[in-house]
């Protein structure tokens, strides 16, 4: 493993808690209607998102999912804007148009959430094919699930990667589950990076739950990309904690016992690596997690203050270039 | 003015605008070989840092595309065949066409489409016949097809420019005419439809490889005494719907003539136009011949019951204007 300084060391487990109370806040305020619509949390996969992240430079790309506040967050998205976004406000990043599902910030170089599981993918190498275009070393990272391993945008885009070495890594959250369907049951594989070999690519598999791991196994992928090697898969084991999104319990499905869910939890992020940290005396959490506790009650302040859009905005910014009657009204 | 062909005309732009402008990279299926024939000659002049043969993978290869815009480059993505677009549909509409709105207005997606044989020819068959235009007006994407040489030039040239998503719809019918072409650096600009023989008693607004078919029918009526306008919008959003209500407002009589299925298509919404906002105006009521809601069928006699025809846009034409009910 690399040296890692105090600094990183500190920086993941700030990102990590930064996200977890993120999507704890976002469920308050969901519950409280401050926040319209559903989430999908990343409650117990902060590692990955954080590992993965920190290997990454500011002009590098990302692409996110359905489940995009933990890869935002860690890609050095402002929760304020976030918060914002998430209560449809002016100061969200998307001023009101894209939600939970599809906060973006392409200065930081988050080429969107998205809600379309796999389409992410091409996205991400049509960036890392850019990149190398203009002579710049940028890479781009294309998160993903374990459902998503099964789509076809997904593996065309595995394939367009390794044919034109573009500096590419392909992330794979496998949390087991897509929505109900367990990947045991979808996939024929025991081990999803075995994928990558059918299209000539290096396929890792790191321990999810641990994000020196997760950044060790990164730390590798983006490596071999920048300098030319071409794509690589990585798949992270994690696993989430929560219903797949915030209204799954109303539906009262099972899809998953309790004692699954326990044991994960015995390997939960937040508790093993603070531990750790303190264990160490690398730091003392617990000054991090105050740190952190104001910048989200500042996120939620801040986006409490900012103004609902005016409703005659509705058709502002699709185009780039607007013509007489374009877009079209619908009244 | 020199006489070109369609297709060559098309090239020529495609080949100025990746001169002019670095950034124009060349995506498709062949695109090195040119099945086609727009791209022949491409990647000797281009090299491979600008032009990609892609794998069957038109997913992934147009979703790159929107990737590759997002960070400062103009892809041209050519689709060997119409019904491509389907397979791609969801990184057409559900990413491309939709990102820059959902982001807030961040980010430009200068990305131009190409599906260079759109429409039927003869004996395809169901899926090489298709001209799915409606799908993408009714998703907001910026849409165009060129009837002419000149205009075949001049839109491509400014769909590359422009900075939102472009699909251009290259009728295979119309690939090999011949016409005149200016010489020199021109564009065709988006949202200008075009008066392609004027007349003063009737209306026919025909889209895509059915305007030298109305133009043969306006030839037909003026041997019996009737006048008919005929326009060609060429860009079909942004519409120049002035245009088209101009004429309307003159000649109180119109006749859609268009390539596109009948249910939702693009003389349904033509329809719709000249009924809001001509109504004072017409005196008969909007009649269209369009395709018949099945697939393209393979034999001949088949094939003709299915497309859109001149004998019925002529005996829609003098229905019209005898006050016919449809
Ligand atoms: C192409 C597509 N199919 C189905 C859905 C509905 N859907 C949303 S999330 C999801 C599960 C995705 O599972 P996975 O990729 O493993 O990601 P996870 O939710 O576990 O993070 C499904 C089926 C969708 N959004 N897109």
């Amino acid at each position: 493993m690399g040296e890692l300084s105090r600094d990183q060391l500190v920086g993941f487990y700030r990102t990590m808690r930064t996200i977890r109370r993120f999507e704890q806040r976002v469920v308050e305020l969901i519950n409280r209607n401050e926040i319209p619509g559903a989430a999908h949390e990343y409650v117990g996969e902060e590692a990955v998102a954080t590992g993965v992240c920190h290997a990454l430079r500011p002009d590098d790309v990302i692409t996110s999912t359905h489940r995009g506040h933990g890869h935002i967050l860690a890609k050095g998205g402002d929760p304020r804007r976030m918060m914002a976004e998430l209560m449809g406000k002016t100061a969200g990043y998307n001023r009101g148009r894209g939600g939970s599902m599809h906060i973006a910030d392409l200065e930081l170089g988050i080429f969107g959430a998205n809600g379309i599981v796999g389409a992410g993918a091409p996205i991400a190498c049509g960036a890392a094919m850019a990149a190398r275009l203009k002579g710049r070393d940028g890479v781009a990272v294309a998160f993903f699930g374990d459902g998503a391993t099964n789509q076809g945008a997904l593996l065309e885009a595995l394939n367009l990667g390794a044919i034109w070495k573009l500096p590419v890594v392909f992330v794979c959250e496998n949390n087991g589950y897509a929505i109900t369907a367990s990947i045991r049951e979808m996939s024929p594989l025991q081990r999803l990076a075995d994928r990558a070999a059918a299209f000539g690519m290096p396929g890792d598999t790191v321990d999810g739950m641990d994000v020196r791991a997760v950044h060790e196994g990164a730390r590798r992928a983006v490596a071999r990309a920048r300098s030319g090697g071409g794509p690589s898969f990585l798949e992270c084991r994690t696993y989430r904690f929560v219903g797949h999104f915030t209204a799954e319990k109303a539906l009262g499905i099972r899809y998953r016992s309790d004692e699954e869910i326990e044991e994960w939890r015995q390997r939960d992020p937040l508790v093993t690596y603070p531990a750790w940290l303190r264990e160490r005396q690398i730091c003392d959490p617990a000054e991090v997690d105050e740190a952190v506790e104001a910048v989200l009650e500042d996120a939620v302040a801040f986006a409490r203050q900012s103004p609902l859009p005016a409703a005659e905005e509705a058709l502002d910014g699709m185009y780039a270039t607007t013509y007489p009657g374009l877009p079209a009204r619908g009244w | 003015m020199r006489e070109l062909r369609y297709l060559e005309a098309m090239r020529e732009g495609l080949f100025e605008e990746m001169r002019r402008d670095s950034s124009v990279i060349v995506l498709g299926e062949d695109v090195r070989h040119s099945v086609r024939g727009l791209t022949k000659g491409i990647i000797g002049e281009f090299g491979p840092a600008r032009i990609y043969d892609t794998p069957i993978s038109e997913a992934a290869f147009t979703g790159l595309a929107t990737g590759a815009a997002l960070a400062g480059m103009r892809p041209v993505v050519e689709y060997q065949i119409n019904a491509l677009l389907f397979v791609a549909f969801d990184q057409l509409v559900d990413q491309a066409q939709k990102l820059r709105y959902m982001m807030g207005g961040q980010g430009t997606i200068p990305v131009t489409y190409v599906i260079t044989a759109s429409g039927a020819r003869r004996a395809l068959a169901g899926q090489h016949s298709d001209h799915p235009y409606p799908l993408l007006l009714h998703m907001g994407m910026k849409t165009v097809m060129p009837t002419t040489p000149e205009d075949a030039k001049g839109l491509f040239k400014a769909a590359i420019r422009e900075d939102d998503p472009v699909v251009v719809f290259s009728p295979a019918a119309l690939l090999a005419t011949k016409g005149p072409v200016p010489d020199g650096d021109y564009v065709t600009p988006l949202g200008r439809a075009r008066v392609a023989r004027a007349g003063a008693d009737l209306t026919i607004v025909a889209v895509g490889p059915l305007v030298p078919e109305a133009l043969a029918a306006a030839e037909t009526l003026a041997q019996e005494g009737i006048s008919a306008e005929v326009i060609d919008p060429r860009s079909l959003l942004p519409l120049d719907a002035e245009t088209l209500l101009a004429s309307a407002r003159k000649t109180g009589h119109v006749v859609l003539f268009d390539d596109s299925n009948r249910t939702c298509g693009f003389a349904a919404e033509l329809a719709a136009l000249f009924a809001d906002r001509a109504w004072e105006a017409l005196r008969a009521p909007v009649r269209r011949i369009t395709r018949a809601d099945v697939p393209v069928p393979f034999s001949t006699p088949l094939e003709s019951v299915v497309l859109p025809s001149r004998e019925r846009l002529l005996e829609a034409c003098r229905g019209c204007l005898a006050g016919v009910k449809a």
